[in-house]
């Protein structure tokens, strides 16, 4: 049993209505009580959708459980395909359904229907939402292309060329509510066209269940979101011998490596070494002098799998920022994210409890969080700019605006949500230190939040504020600060004072010295910057 | 009186919440008390789904969620929620009531939540009082989480002293509403007035046979019954609805309270002046438009008297997950015959039904309403209403404005439409 707050994944059944949602043709009968209905919102209000998710809830209730629920799946089922006539139907249970053991799918596959039926089964207490996202589009392609199979697949993926025609990919991964999935996978594609390959197939998101029998058209598939397709490619290609690109294009160095692969998987030569600085700002605006306060800032990055890994690079490699933590809520890429984090001399987080986030935030002091909303807010609360980098879903992330974060696109992208928040922190910083200004006496509203003039702005003020915001390092033998300590603290700019506080205390403990007072606080400033 | 309504009955595939759901009014009336659902991640997402609950550094409410060593009873089940619960209150030692909230799960493998509440009671030694109710989906719906939760609390009441009459409203309203009704009943001489729940979860009213019972929500029909249980008199009356409702409402307080009927009329006379004035541009607006209630928080029944005889609205049909025909009384009463009260949902064929009939407004769940809104359907969440200060005469404009901003919204959209074609 554990006690849960608030989670980063939903159940695995809303994986599964993600993939049923993507595609076109699909429909999923879902025996779940009435309140599991709960999901629809998530796609109809996060995502702005104007369907209903294809999704038949039966709705059992208590007093049904003493007769025959097994009648009313199959009443829900009979309903279900003579409304929506559907080419494929899913078939599974929620958390509680799966106590009760229906068996749906067996029942489905006995009602005699001519179309084919794919039961789910989705371990519910012990598994969650990606998982069950992945489980079931594998599920759905497997069960569509396994007559397919033969012992003998003799796959080429240079083919292409002996058959005088452009090279095909499928785009495998994008979902509804993925992060940013409808414009990476415009941006790929336009990417990919630029080098004259052409897309095959994209799913699940717009897919119809005869494309996934296409899939098998393919020269090689791109995997472009692991935590979703990758058991997909990986069984594609075991069976057919369709090989998969494994690099995510999220960044600039990234989205050059994703090229190199492509091109080697298909045998082709990549001829334009310059496509990068023609296409993308981010290496320009990066390079520009302005963006020299960039240098060495501390940043926390916190997500999926997917996403934590790729701002990891950027920021060190593209952007010049220290990470000085990284971690992520995906159990199923926890490996490929520790051995990230080791290389960068930190160790992982990998968690799904978000207070120990919030606490290795403000342990690890970073003067940006990149992180899901949850982060946002929880960064909002310790007073450190934020942009968001990853799922759960909100609505903000579904911007009106084109706004891929993959491709030469999505880096110009990055650069703007990121470095922003940055700017705004200064800014912040400038009006904090004139707040006391009588052009200021009206408060100020900025991103970061309204500051209450009677409420907030008043503590704000105070120097013992910030204290409560960043903790201290919860040992014992603890220095304690001084009034004047703390004023002067509390001038130094915010988004170095984290770091400052942290170290006047290490050097404090170091030197057995009691109290802080601004003596040590320099002190401490002189001997850390030796 | 107009003749009946029709009454009529359907069966099938529902959407609507589960009673879960009320965690996310119920936490924020009673601030010192925190609710454990023991659930499974489904009920987890939920409540945060439903309720958005980003915003909080630490929720008055969480799931203890089962895993399968749970199940496959390698943990004692009672041991986990034990040492879960000590975690909790450990941390949190503000929380004075904890409530454990049943959920499907839980009911399925029979976790007996009343028993761990004794245990837990007996080891806490009333420096947190644990109690437990049923939110579950197979159980319940939407509000009627609020019902097994205020049903939790009866027993608790302290025995009310004397006989003297003493008026206690049930059902959680606005802090604002709450002190506007307190005001008028001791303008109108009704001195004694307190509520369930309660602000602090742990100063509840008294009850006895004194008490007299004015239900602010029309879906405690299990919490009515306790407190009638406990010697309260429960006042047969509308739901404080409107200006109509919250008028008959209050008159029924002041009837058991044999106050007279002129210092009852004198006080209520300027409000309800001055709310018809106030309503009057909505009704304007809503007059002769056609609304169609989908089923989900039981309030749509006098929210359709309200519309259609306050508002001159046509009802096209009123859902309800739920019909308590006693406490709907005088409710029913109100409606004009014919009406198609619909308990229960079969939401495919009602889906077909609103499509048929053309509303000009729905009233849906939040997952319904973008859905028909592509559809050129005008919508209003029935979450709404839950979270809403709408009780009370002083608030019938602003319940009026609520329904008519949708349709206001549609036209103007429409207007800017047309001048760009
Ligand atoms: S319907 Fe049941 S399983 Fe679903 S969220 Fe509600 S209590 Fe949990």
């Amino acid at each position: 049993m554990e006690l849960t707050l608030w989670t980063y994944e939903g159940p695995p059944h809303v994986g599964a209505m993600r993939i049923a949602t993507s595609m076109e043709g699909v429909h999923y009968l879902l025996h779940a009580p009435q309140g599991d209905t709960y999901a629809d919102l998530l796609f109809t209000m996060i995502e702005r959708r104007g369907r209903r998710p294809p999704v038949t809830y039966t709705t059992f209730q208590a007093r049904d459980l003493g007769g025959d629920t097994a009648e009313l799946v199959k009443k829900n089922i009979r309903e279900a395909v003579e409304r929506f006539k559907p080419k494929t139907l899913l078939v599974g249970e929620s958390c509680t359904a799966e106590l009760i053991q229906d068996q749906p799918g067996s029942l489905a596959s006995g009602m005699g229907f001519n179309l084919p039926i794919i039961s789910l089964e989705l371990p519910a207490y012990s598994k969650k939402e990606n998982w069950g996202a992945s489980e079931t589009f594998y599920q759905l392609v497997r069960g569509l292309l396994k007559t397919k199979v033969t012992d003998n697949h003799k796959h080429s993926p240079n083919a292409w060329r002996e058959e005088g025609r452009r090279p095909k990919v499928n785009l495998l991964g994008p979902s509804l509510l993925g992060f940013r999935c409808r414009d990476d996978v415009l941006e790929i594609q336009k990417i990919l066209a630029q080098h004259g390959i052409d897309v095959n197939v994209v799913a699940p998101l717009g897919a119809d269940p005869s494309d996934l029998i296409r899939l098998i058209d393919a020269d090689i598939n791109v995997c472009l979101y692991p935590e979703i397709a990758e058991t997909t490619c990986a069984w594609i290609e075991r069976n057919f011998g369709i090989p998969f690109s494994r690099i995510v294009p999220i960044g600039i160095g990234a989205t050059k490596d994703f090229l190199k692969e492509i091109h080697e998987l298909l045998g082709m030569e990549n001829t334009n070494p310059y496509e990068s600085e023609q296409e993308s700002k981010l290496s320009w605006y990066s390079k520009s002098v302005d963006s020299n306060y960039l240098t060495g800032k501390r940043v926390f990055i916190f997500g999926d799998g997917t996403h934590a890994l790729a701002a990891a690079r950027i920021a060190k490699e593209e952007l010049g920022f220290e990470v000085v933590g990284l971690g992520t809520y995906s159990r199923e890429m926890a490996r490929s994210v520790r051995s990230a984090a080791k290389e960068l001399g930190l160790e992982a987080l990998i968690t799904n409890d978000y207070l120990e986030v919030e606490k290795a935030i403000k342990e690890s002091a970073p003067e940006l969080v990149l992180g899901t909303q949850m982060e946002r807010h929880s960064a909002k609360r310790l007073g450190i700019p934020c942009a968001v980098i990853s799922t759960p879903m909100h609505v903000q992330d579904v911007p009106a605006r084109y706004s891929p974060q993959m491709g030469w696109e999505g880096a110009n992208v990055i650069f703007d949500c990121w470095v922003h928040p940055l700017m705004m922190g200064l800014e912040e910083h400038l009006i904090g230190m004139f707040r006391h200004d009588f052009e200021f006496t009206d408060g100020h509203q900025s991103h970061l939040g309204h500051i209450d003039k009677n409420d907030d702005k008043a503590k704000e003020a105070s120097p013992n504020h910030f204290f409560n915001k960043i903790e201290s390092d919860p040992s014992n033998e603890n220095p304690i600060w001084t009034i004047e300590g703390q004023e002067e603290l509390s001038k130094i700019p915010f988004f170095v004072r984290g770091k400052i506080k942290k170290n006047t205390e290490k050097y404090a403990r170091e030197t057995g010295c009691k109290k802080i007072d601004s003596e040590t606080l320099y002190d401490a400033k002189a001997h850390f910057s030796t | 009186m107009s003749g009946a309504p029709q009454l009529l009955k359907e069966t099938g595939p529902r959407e609507v919440f589960c009673g879960l759901t009320s965690i996310v009014w119920l936490h924020r009336r009673m601030p010192d008390a925190f609710f454990l659902v023991v659930g499974s991640r489904t009920c987890a997402h939920l409540i945060q789904s439903a309720a958005g609950v980003m915003i909080f550094a630490e929720p008055r409410f969480g799931t203890a969620i089962l895993e399968e060593r749970d199940l496959a009873g390698l943990a004692d089940a009672h041991d986990e929620l034990d040492r879960v619960v000590n975690n909790l209150l450990e941390r949190r030692p503000e929380i004075r009531t904890l409530f454990l909230v049943g959920s499907c799960p839980s009911e399925v493998i029979k976790l007996d939540l009343a028993r761990v509440a004794e245990r837990l009671n007996g080891q806490l030694n009333g420096q947190v009082r644990v109690l437990n109710y049923s939110g579950s989906g197979i159980e319940t719906t939407f509000t009627q989480g609020e019902d097994g939760a205020l049903s939790a609390l009866v027993p608790l009441m302290p025995k009310a002293e004397s006989q003297e009459k003493q008026l206690l409203m049930v059902g959680t309203i606005a802090n604002s509403v709450e002190d506007r009704f307190i005001k008028i009943f001791n303008r109108i001489g009704i001195n004694k007035v307190s509520s369930l729940p309660p602000r602090e979860s742990t100063k509840l009213p008294s009850i006895g046979p004194g008490t007299k019972v004015l239900l602010t929500q029309p879906y405690l029909g299990q919490t009515a019954r306790a407190l009638q249980d406990r010697g309260a008199e429960i006042l047969k009356t509308t739901f404080p609805l409107g200006i109509e409702g919250s008028r008959i409402w209050i008159e029924a307080a002041a009837k058991s309270f044999d106050i007279e009927e002129s210092l009852v009329n004198t006080t209520l006379e300027p409000l309800i002046n001055r709310a018809e004035k106030a309503i009057r541009p909505y009704k304007d607006k809503l007059s002769g438009k056609k609304i169609f209630l989908l089923p989900e928080s039981q309030l749509e029944i006098p929210l359709a008297r309200f519309l259609q005889r306050e508002c001159g609205m046509h009802l096209l049909e009123v859902g309800t997950p739920y019909l308590n025909k006693e406490l709907m009384q005088s409710e029913l009463a109100l409606l004009p015959e014919k009406v198609r009260i619909m308990e229960g949902q079969h939401i495919e064929n009602q889906l077909d039904r609103v499509r048929e009939q053309k509303p000009d407004l729905v009233v849906c769940g939040m997952g319904l309403a973008n859905p028909l809104e592509a559809e050129g359907i005008s919508t209003k969440w029935s979450i709404e209403f839950v979270f809403s200060p709408i009780h009370g005469i002083d608030q019938a404009a602003d319940l009026a404005e609520l329904f008519s901003r949708p349709l206001h919204r549609h036209d103007l959209l429409n207007k800017t439409q047309l001048i760009h074609a």
